[in-house]
């Protein structure tokens, strides 16, 4: 099977170390901006970056609506930081008129932890699959992140705050095909996240080629 | 899972990588100087990654004269609430105190800058010491290189503020930028010569040889007038771009700064930049640089 081709909301943010980071899983990694860029692309990575600016941003250039487009039919997404508050389908101390691409069924608080002098690096605790054994952890750093205030039925946790004044807050989901952290993992050398998200496009990939041999493309229940 | 609660409140504040990964977020964006919680709404609406908070922007400080300190405290507060996007102010080189009551009003990044008076002729902040991040101006690698070495996590150019005018800052990119290409080329023995020549610590000149690049994230500023100004700089290898004076001092605010974030964005494209510039009316009357006498020249400032 050839690399997947995984495309980073390039509008603004920390996209180059996401395109590395695509890149040491064996993925082929390009940066989105235009809809025609976006409709090329096997899954998308929503960087880390300032959410107001990228959503003005993708409204603008049209790439709002089309992004919706992808992510409501199953295009598998992660966001990081400002990409988990895109994701997010309700949002908190946002600017009034602030909108998402939404498709997450989660509450997301911005800047949840505080400002920059809040911002910080832990360990955090892994659940579901990003833990392969029970109590595994993973470095991660925090900066003006946003949290998980309240999740959905459908949606699982994969991490949460280990101590401290946000003690066991979520800061890791994946609701099907669409994964989002509070943290970077593309500024530290932990490619566990991305490597889940890797494999969460090539078995999207390796379904659609199978319903596409069906003579059954597109046809999801 | 049920998590322990075994480590202290807010362990792992203010580390190298919580205060270099937050320039990392800014990347791509555009930063705006801000003298009114209005000003700041309006940086926000258009799409600005944060804004700087100051009591004049350098058109202001240059025509006004005297000299220039860290802005009001009710100032600060005021933008900080007005606007969900980073905050920084800017402290005077030197002025730890400045620095101290800034990162107690809780900004979010410290411009330790030569826009304002300088508090001391000889030393820099050391800039460690503080959990809140600092960005400092450069006019060429070694400056860039003793700024982080005193805890700097984020450089900008200098350029020339307040003079709408992007001679200074392209010459202090394309310095930069010769500077670290330059490190490329030469091998250990070369680097050691090096270092003493950019009168800047050894390791940092080894990691920038190695890595290609600052260690840190490079923004420009100084003159940034027009959506193309900001689009060349990004060309010249700016991460992002600072707009003081430009904005605020043109004729329409509000296009005009979300004009230079789209040409920020697709500072690659023609047409886009073609596009925003369209219809965007007065841009800031410029200074020629040539002309200014040595003493009004801010880049000078620093050591």
């Amino acid at each position: 099977m050839s690399a997947p081709l995984i495309g980073v909301l390039a509008l603004q943010g920390d996209v180059r170390e996401h395109l590395a980071a695509l890149r040491e899983q064996g993925a082929e990694a390009v940066p989105v901006r235009r809809p025609e860029e976006l409709a090329a692309v096997d899954g998308l990575v929503l960087p880390g970056g300032e959410s107001t600016t990228m959503i003005k941003l993708a409204a603008r250039f049209g790439l709002l609506a089309p992004l919706r487009a992808a992510v409501r039919g199953g295009l598998p997404a992660y966001g990081s930081c400002a990409g988990m508050i895109l994701l997010a389908d309700r949002i908190l101390d946002a600017p009034p008129d602030q909108e998402t691409v939404g498709g997450l069924d989660v509450t997301v608080r911005r800047n949840a932890f505080g400002r920059q002098v809040d911002s910080f690096e832990s360990e955090i605790a892994l659940d579901g699959e990003l833990a392969e054994a029970a109590g595994e952890s993973l470095h991660a750093v925090f900066i003006r992140a946003p949290w998980v205030e309240d999740a959905g039925e459908g949606v699982q946790v994969l991490g949460r705050v280990v101590g401290g004044p946000a003690d066991g807050r979520i800061v890791a989901v994946r609701q099907g095909n669409l994964v989002a952290t509070s943290f970077h993992p593309e500024l530290t050398g932990d490619r566990r996240v991305h490597a889940m998200f890797a494999d969460i496009v090539r078995s999207h990939l390796a379904d659609s080629a199978g319903a596409g041999a069906g003579g059954d493309e597109g046809g999801q229940p | 899972m049920a998590p322990q609660n075994d480590t202290v409140p807010h362990a792992g504040t203010g580390t190298e990588l919580v205060k270099r990964g937050m320039a990392e977020q800014l990347k791509g964006g555009v930063i705006m100087d801000v003298v009114t919680p209005e000003q700041a709404k309006i940086a926000e609406d258009a799409g600005a990654v944060a804004v700087m908070a100051l009591e004049r922007v350098p058109a202001d400080i240059r025509a006004q004269g005297g000299i220039a300190r860290m802005s009001d405290p009710d100032m600060i507060d005021g933008i900080i609430q007005a606007v969900s996007i980073p905050v920084m102010a800017k402290a005077r080189i030197g002025h730890f105190v400045e620095a101290r009551v800034l990162q107690s009003l809780g900004v979010d990044y410290i411009d330790e800058s030569e826009v304002l008076s300088p508090a001391d002729e000889a030393h820099h902040i050391a800039k460690s010491e503080f959990t809140v991040p600092f960005v400092c101006g450069a006019t060429d690698l070694g400056e860039a290189l003793r700024r982080i070495s005193e805890g700097a996590a984020m450089i900008r150019s200098k350029g020339e503020a307040g003079t709408g005018n992007v001679v200074e800052a392209t010459r202090h990119m394309r310095a930069i930028r010769a500077g670290i290409k330059r490190l490329g080329t030469l091998d250990e023995t070369e680097l050691f010569v090096a270092a003493k020549e950019l009168r800047a610590p050894y390791d940092l000149v080894v990691e920038v040889a190695r890595l290609g690049k600052l260690p840190v994230v490079l923004f420009t500023a100084g003159g940034i007038a027009t959506p193309a100004d900001a689009a060349m700089m990004m060309q010249l290898g700016a991460e992002g771009v600072f707009v003081g004076s430009g904005i605020f001092k043109s004729g329409d605010p509000a296009q005009r700064a979300a004009a230079i974030v789209q040409a920020t964005t697709f500072h690659d494209d023609p047409d886009v930049i073609a596009k925003v510039s369209r219809g965007l009316g007065e841009a800031m009357v410029g200074i020629n640089v040539a002309t200014l006498p040595e003493s009004e020249r801010y880049a000078t400032r620093g050591w």
